[in-house]
């Protein structure tokens, strides 16, 4: 085993980070393990499952699956750079609030993808939101609440009022 | 009641944890490190049976940097090298000889995560083979002896009026065969625990886990220490479903062997394929059915035989097949009813706790069968049903008498109203003469109880506590843990519905052995109910002890009851109450004939699957599907209905996608790329619509949901596929080769 560390560059969260690393590590592990930052979960290590999705340069990619290395010179982006400061990106709100984060450990990748989908498309139906996340796996959900968060929140960013689905509001007077 | 108009039951109160969740803030085990911290791995038997001969330590590995633990330091420190649960034959790690694939045998800790994997590949194992059972027919037939003298490690007789003369009574016997796979748990976050172990503290793990208590029990005799001497903490659990029931009790004494032998914190965490090869799954299981009907379609007699495969030893399966059991004869009401149900052995890894926890199988069983039975009575299967519903004051299998309004035929005609049901039998029947894609409607009905079976709460005597802080606030003491499902926010909502203050006012503690009571461990549908039940007493013990002291008046506002508790806790220091569990009123139940109120209450409910069948590719899909459920008071429709979607998910992959692939006694699929498990593309709308009858025993009037939405998908998917094919499918996982063996057949009139 090499004792040589990489050292590598690139923009984490909007800010400008620095870090070395066994060369042999992915973007997951150096995120985890040389920068600290857990929200970033390993779910499988083989590709499988998204549960460890960043953003690089806004695209969605599994961090298991991209080394360290890969990332010099790159934007990348983690549930850690989702919210503004104390102010949560809209997605982050309606899974919370809407039932789209249960256990929570798959959401830090659902969110990241879904920032994606919405960028590209602010106003996505029922079905361009399925295949957008079908890379992702959750176990908890059925994955229903999680396409009605997608959706409140698309409608909240586009200014519009959207109707809580019928469960978020059973039982309010 | 206070003057604070607070009443939060039956609102979607946002998820207590949800912010800490969706920032990244949440710390699951992994997240966690201590100084000086090392991991873990856990070396395994690579064959199903066989008595070890010699290990060796091999390779350029520097073994002497390693820690290395085997069954001979368990003797040296004086433990018992079981894991405590039931019959206490499961050996933490092997000892001289293995009865499954993947047994824990030796356990290694490095600081460094890579060397360790080298050395674990570095570890020789040899032994001599034995005969192995592999299947749960092998060893039913006794092809060999290997566990106790029978391979049966329980055994269960229902028996209700006399079904050996009721045949003579009977119109029509009807029989039929049914099985159902192993089916893995695959919460997204592995298995993990972190250990600190030394000779002056005891032992201290943090990990993944739905029971703090069950490790708890478990490591006091693996170490041979007194129970202030085990601490159990609960870190933030990336979901359970039963699969972090027992489970954690083994790693977590694997992590604290290490610990102790290298004096350092020792962290364990599964990959996804160790989880999967190593850990428990649902148990397969066969049921035959022997039915006696009338000529106009009521039931005289039920003969049921149901088997589970239990795995190697016998960890939970006696009250899986309790549970199982019971459910067997689902909703209905036979004068006679006889079931006969065994948990078997056989090499393959202990099978464990999944959510239903052996209804579904039965379940799965019995509704395919009676839609077999009303085909042969010349019934549709609704009508069939309509005549065999239990009614109010009538008995089930176990002869208990139902007390409480049940009303199935009323939920079938809501569930077929929300559907089309008979248009769609109709029209599907023509559409299907003309097109590739079949398409077809079915349904499933049954009941579910929630909490433990029989005498079981009382037994477990559970204890919540309530303690008042110099905040003013309320925190809930409970060992009852969040796994995904709610319980700290449905634990807020029935404390703060009592005391009329704002649920944010409310705590959950973080389940901790040193600081919680045993509340019971975190399963059977029972944290709501039961769990829920307490916390409401727990509170409103403390709001009279406030009262009592004359701090409080009867009337209060939110911030007169905040200012008793500061006061209280100035004059006469820290303020605890808590609460024990009693069983309601009328509740009998005899252990050993099997009889009596299985449990307080039942969840009542109908599914509904449409699904289409292409008959060129043979692929079955749900395209709609209603879960229709009367389940006492929703607490938290949110959090209730994601119950049910996240259930009837498990439940579409149960019986279209999820399949164990054997060999050699292994799960040779042990990847999410080969064992499937459904994604975003595979799942349906999931339409979910409650009926509400309050329970007058549980909080708010809430029963259990949390296992229910297991039970029907199976069924109701393949009643559907018999309807849109006509062919009758007896098992699950349905594969789309088993689909094609049998559709070739008659779709294309070939013989074989």
């Amino acid at each position: 085993m090499g004792k040589q560390k990489a050292h590598i560059q690139f923009v984490l969260n909007g800010e400008t980070a620095e870090v070395a690393f066994a060369p042999h590590k992915t973007l997951l592990e150096v995120l985890r393990e040389d920068l600290g930052l857990m929200g970033t979960k390993h779910g499988c290590e083989l590709g499988e499952c998204g549960t460890c999705t960043v953003l690089v340069n806004g695209r969605s990619i599994l961090s298991c699956l991209m080394l360290g290395l890969d990332a010099e010179g790159q934007d990348v982006k983690s549930i850690e750079g989702m919210a503004n400061g104390s102010q949560l990106h809209p997605l982050q709100e309606t899974f919370a609030d809407t039932g789209a984060a249960q256990c929570g450990y798959c959401s830090p990748g659902f969110l990241l993808v879904a920032e994606e989908l919405l960028k590209k498309n602010p106003n996505p139906n029922r079905e361009t939101i399925k295949e957008a996340l079908s890379g992702n796996l959750c176990r908890c959900t059925g994955y229903i609440k999680i396409y009605e968060a997608v959706e409140l929140a698309a409608a909240r960013m586009r200014g519009e009022e959207m109707e809580l689905p019928r469960a978020s509001v059973y039982g309010l007077e | 009641m206070s003057a604070s108009p607070n009443h939060p039951i039956g609102k979607s109160v946002p998820r207590k944890e949800g912010r800490k969740k969706v920032t990244g803030q949440a710390l699951y085990v992994d997240d966690i490190s201590f100084a000086e911290m090392i991991y873990g791995v856990t070396v395994r038997s690579s064959v199903p049976r066989g008595r070890i001969t010699n290990i060796s330590f091999a390779g350029d590995t520097p073994w002497d940097e390693f820690t290395i633990v085997t069954a001979k330091d368990i003797r040296d420190i004086g433990g018992e090298n079981y894991v405590a649960l039931i019959l206490n034959d499961q050996p933490y790690l092997a000892d001289e000889v293995v009865n499954h694939a993947e047994e824990a045998i030796v356990l290694l800790a490095h600081p460094n995560k890579y060397l360790l994997e080298e050395a674990r590949r570095n570890v020789r194992i040899e032994y001599e083979e034995l005969p192995a059972i592999l299947t749960l027919e092998d060893s039913v037939d006794k092809k060999e002896i290997i566990w106790g003298e029978d391979n049966v490690f329980k055994t269960f007789l229902v028996d209700k009026g006399n079904v050996d003369e009721a045949w003579t009574n009977a119109d029509l016997i009807v029989e039929g065969e049914y099985f159902t796979g192993a089916q893995e748990q695959l919460y997204i976050e592995n298995n993990g625990v972190i250990a600190i172990a030394n000779e002056h503290d005891g032992v201290t793990v943090w990990g993944s886990m739905q029971c703090p208590y069950y490790v708890h029990k478990a490591l006091i005799k693996l170490f041979a220490l007194p129970e202030d001497k085990v601490r159990v903490i609960q870190t933030e659990t990336g979901g359970g479903f039963g699969g972090k029931e027992e489970y954690p009790s083994i790693i977590a004494g694997h992590a604290a062997l290490l610990s102790l032998k290298c004096g350092k914190p020792v962290k364990i965490i599964y990959d996804r394929a160790e989880d999967m090869v190593a850990t428990t799954k649902r148990h397969p299981s066969r049921t035959r059915h022997k039915t006696a009907v009338t000529k106009d379609g009521k039931l005289v007699a039920m003969d049921i035989e149901f088997v589970i495969d239990g795995g190697a030893y016998c960890t939970l399966s006696p009250v899986v097949l309790s549970r199982g059991t019971i459910h067997a004869a689902g909703p209905y009401f036979s004068p006679n009813v006889r079931i006969r149900s065994s948990a078997v052995a056989t090499n393959i890894p202990p099978h464990g706790a999944f959510r239903g926890f052996g209804a579904p199988q039965g379940i799965f069983a019995l509704e395919r069968h009676l839609d077999k039975v009303a085909k042969a009575v010349g019934l549709t299967p609704d009508e069939f049903r309509r005549r065999n519903f239990i009614q109010q004051g009538e008995t089930t299998a176990t002869s208990q008498i139902i007390r409480e309004k049940v009303d199935m035929a009323g939920l079938l005609d809501r569930a077929f109203e929300l559907t089309g049901y008979h248009e769609k039998r109709q029209r599907f029947a023509k559409e299907n003469e003309q097109s590739r894609v079949k398409k077809g409607i079915g349904f499933a009905t049954f009941m579910h109880g929630a909490g433990f079976t029989g005498s079981g709460e009382v037994y477990l005597a559970s204890v919540v506590g309530a303690e008042a802080t110099s905040e003013g606030r309320v925190k809930i003491l409970a060992a009852s843990t969040e796994i995904g499902q709610g319980t700290n926010t449905i634990f807020a909502q029935i404390a703060s519905e009592a005391l009329g203050v704002d649920s944010d006012l409310i705590e959950v503690a973080q389940p901790d052995t040193a600081n919680v009571p045993n509340s019971g461990p975190t399963v059977a549908s029972r944290t709501c109910m039961v769990v829920g039940k307490l916390v409401e007493s727990a509170v409103l013990a403390l709001k009279q002890t406030l009262v009592g002291s004359g701090l409080l008046r009867e009337d209060y506002s939110q911030s007169e009851f905040q200012e008793a508790c500061r006061t209280h806790i100035e004059k006469f220091g820290p303020l605890k109450t808590f609460s024990t569990y009693q069983a309601p009123p009328n509740i009998h139940w005899n252990d050993e004939k099997y009889q009596g109120d299985a449990y307080g209450a039942y969840a009542w409910a109908v599914y509904v699957a449409e699904v289409s069948v292409d008959s060129l590719t043979y692929e079955a899909q749900v395209e709609d599907f209603v879960a229709l459920q009367e389940v006492g008071r929703v607490i938290n429709p949110v959090l209730a209905t994601g119950q049910i979607e996240g259930g009837v998910a498990q439940g579409i992959g149960f019986t279209l996608f999820e399949n164990v692939v054997w060999q050699n006694g292994r799960m040779a699929n042990n990847q999410m790329t080969n064992y499937i498990m459904p994604t975003p593309a595979d799942i349906p709308p999931i339409r979910v619509y409650f009926e509400e009858n309050p329970y007058a025993y549980g909080p708010g009037g809430a029963k259990g949901i949390g296992e229910l939405p297991m039970d029907g998908p199976a069924p109701a998917i393949l009643n559907a596929i018999e309807n849109a094919t006509g062919v009758s499918f007896d098992h699950v996982p349905l594969m789309p080769e088993a689909i094609m063996e049998n559709l070739t057949n008659v779709l294309h009139g070939i013989t074989l």
